[in-house]
């Protein structure tokens, strides 16, 4: 990687954590929807980065539009951006520091794991550079994983045929 | 540090606050954004290994996870809507009954 790639990757994982930290911190759902927004375009440009130019357009296009905008509206239409302030509920007061304490742990775990697994393998000096681009995900997708493929296309029409099912007035 | 590990370790990072959302927050739409905060994250890892060893199959995984995010999303959705419904709150300590 060059420098210039290195600084772009520095500021992108900050602009990240800071989003992800928008999220977990805000007082209103929608602000909390827009910081997830910024999350998943600074994703993107990160998946653009790492030779994945078909992901980076879906995540944009899937994840920061049709889902966030799906997130977006069910707030409006229920009236639900304004949040209670974060308190315990009753009877759990201990949740919250055991909560701190668990993902403190969770994260020390997961960089040890990470840090004592990076000496059991070294990088490749030079890795293959797959083509990555559309046509080659698409002879992948309709290839080696086409029965996936399927499967989760059924997944998709039930999921459909469920939200409307929950959704509709009784 | 190489580039796989910096993304690796924000991989992880991104997990944790998405996890400490799901524990700490209280109305059911934000613990469903944490969870999408998640799924990102492990959709990062994917990308950044499929990067590290020359191989596509990490990007067609995530191509999937983000078909089922999408399924998930529009099912969950669904959920909460008909809950505020009968409840007229997205706060998960309301929900102390499974009678809707």
């Amino acid at each position: 990687m060059t420098m210039a790639e290195w600084a772009l990757l520095v500021l992108l994982g900050a602009l990240s954590l800071a989003s992800a930290l928008g999220l977990l911190l805000s007082r209103n759902a929608v602000y909390a929807a827009l910081f997830l927004v910024l999350n998943f375009s600074v994703g993107a440009v990160i998946y653009l980065l790492f030779n994945a130019p078909f992901l980076a357009v879906t995540q944009v296009a899937v994840y920061a539009g049709a889902i966030m905008v799906l997130f977006v509206f069910v707030i409006m239409l229920l009236g639900a951006e304004r949040l209670a302030p974060a308190e315990n509920p009753p009877g759990l007061a201990y949740q919250r520091p055991l909560a701190i304490i668990l993902a403190v742990a969770l994260l020390a775990v997961a960089a040890w794991a990470l840090l004592s697994g990076a000496q059991i393998e070294p990088s490749p000096s030079v890795a293959p550079r797959p083509d990555s681009s559309p046509q080659a995900m698409g002879m992948w997708l309709f290839g080696p994983y086409l029965l996936p493929l399927q499967v989760v296309a059924l997944l998709l029409l039930a999921a459909m045929v469920g939200a409307l099912v929950l959704s509709r007035k009784s | 540090m190489d580039a796989t590990s910096f993304v690796t370790f924000l991989s992880a990072a991104l997990f944790v606050i998405g996890a400490l959302g799901v524990l700490l927050r209280r109305s059911a739409l934000l613990i469903f954004m944490s969870v999408e905060l998640m799924l990102n994250a492990a959709n990062l890892a994917f990308v950044t290994f499929a990067h590290r060893w020359g191989q596509l199959d990490g990007q067609v995984t995530v191509f999937f996870i983000m078909t089922i995010a999408a399924a998930e999303v529009a099912v969950g959705l669904a959920l909460i809507v008909t809950i505020f419904r009968t409840k007229r709150s997205t706060s998960v300590d309301e929900l102390a009954q499974l009678r809707g």
